[in-house]
């Protein structure tokens, strides 16, 4: 096991720290009230979450639905379909990504707040 | 190992290997919602021809499976997304092999978790946004434990096959 020792101790840190992340995140979670869409890096608009209702995004090439205070994405114009595999968004800063559309959707808690900063 | 044609030869089975693995892997069904979440089967290709052949070849190996997985199956997008997490991925075990006492699946889980950070990079580039460094951590994670068996598989090829 000596010859391990190393490998041992790079995957038992990144295990911990990764788990610890994980654990942040999860205890920490809140419910969103908004979501707010961006397309090309810019906010193009913002959807509350408590309002169901089915809307067309980025000229129709996807289209986000609200449900029952979640969010997410249907009738996707790409090929892989991942925005739609995401499934159903409502914490704070979970987001559904499109990256053929260059479009995400993102759960904010209020309307005009940027949601927590995980690099700082 | 001599150079001509049984090199070329076995250099073109380990891309078709890697090619297979990147092939079954599309096919899993992804059991959690997070985007980027895989288990990089391929990496198992990678490995082994960094190890049986060397750092050139590995390079090789490793780019020309990422360039004919997303010509046939994918797009432009995931093409300039997989060569960002699988270079950064690849040059970052190739430091390892060589400077650190490593081995084969500690060097797995870092390539495994850096080619995942890579991938995000990439989208935060692409996207112009931070919206997706929440799912890092979820990430960081699922490379680790996938990087675990992607080692353990490649160190039991690196020893059992001869070429």
């Amino acid at each position: 096991m000596k010859k391990y020792r190393w490998d041992i101790l790079v995957i038992a840190l990144l295990l911990l720290v990764s788990v610890s992340l994980v654990l942040i995140l999860n205890l920490t979670k809140t419910d969103g009230r908004f979501v707010v869409v961006e397309i090309d890096g810019k906010v193009s608009s913002e959807y509350p979450l408590s309002q169901n209702g089915t809307f067309p995004l980025n000229g129709g090439t996807n289209t986000l639905v609200i449900e029952d205070g979640k969010a997410y994405l249907i009738n996707s114009s790409c090929p892989d379909h991942t925005c739609e595999r995401t499934g159903k968004i409502h914490y704070v800063g979970q987001s559904i990504v499109c990256l053929p559309n260059r479009l995400s959707v993102t759960v904010r808690g209020e309307s005009d707040e940027s949601g927590p900063d995980l690099i700082s | 190992m001599k150079t001509g044609t049984k090199k070329l030869t076995a250099l073109a089975l380990t891309i078709s290997f890697a090619m297979i693995l990147s092939y079954i892997e599309s096919r899993l069904p992804t059991f959690v919602a997070v985007p980027g979440i895989k288990i990089g089967l391929a990496n198992i290709a990678v490995i082994f021809s960094l190890y049986k052949f060397g750092i050139k070849e590995s390079l090789t190996v490793s780019i020309i499976r990422i360039v004919l997985i997303s010509l046939l199956f994918g797009s432009p997008i995931s093409m300039l997304y997989g060569l960002a997490g699988g270079i950064l991925s690849l040059v970052a075990m190739i430091l390892l092999k060589r400077f650190t006492p490593l081995k084969e699946v500690a060097i797995s889980v870092c390539g495994g978790v850096l080619h995942n950070v890579g991938q995000i990079g990439m989208a935060s580039i692409l996207l112009s946004t931070n919206v997706i460094l929440y799912y890092l951590p979820f990430l960081l994670l699922s490379g680790t434990v996938a990087g675990i068996v992607v080692g353990i598989v490649s160190a039991l090829l690196i020893k059992r096959i001869r070429i």
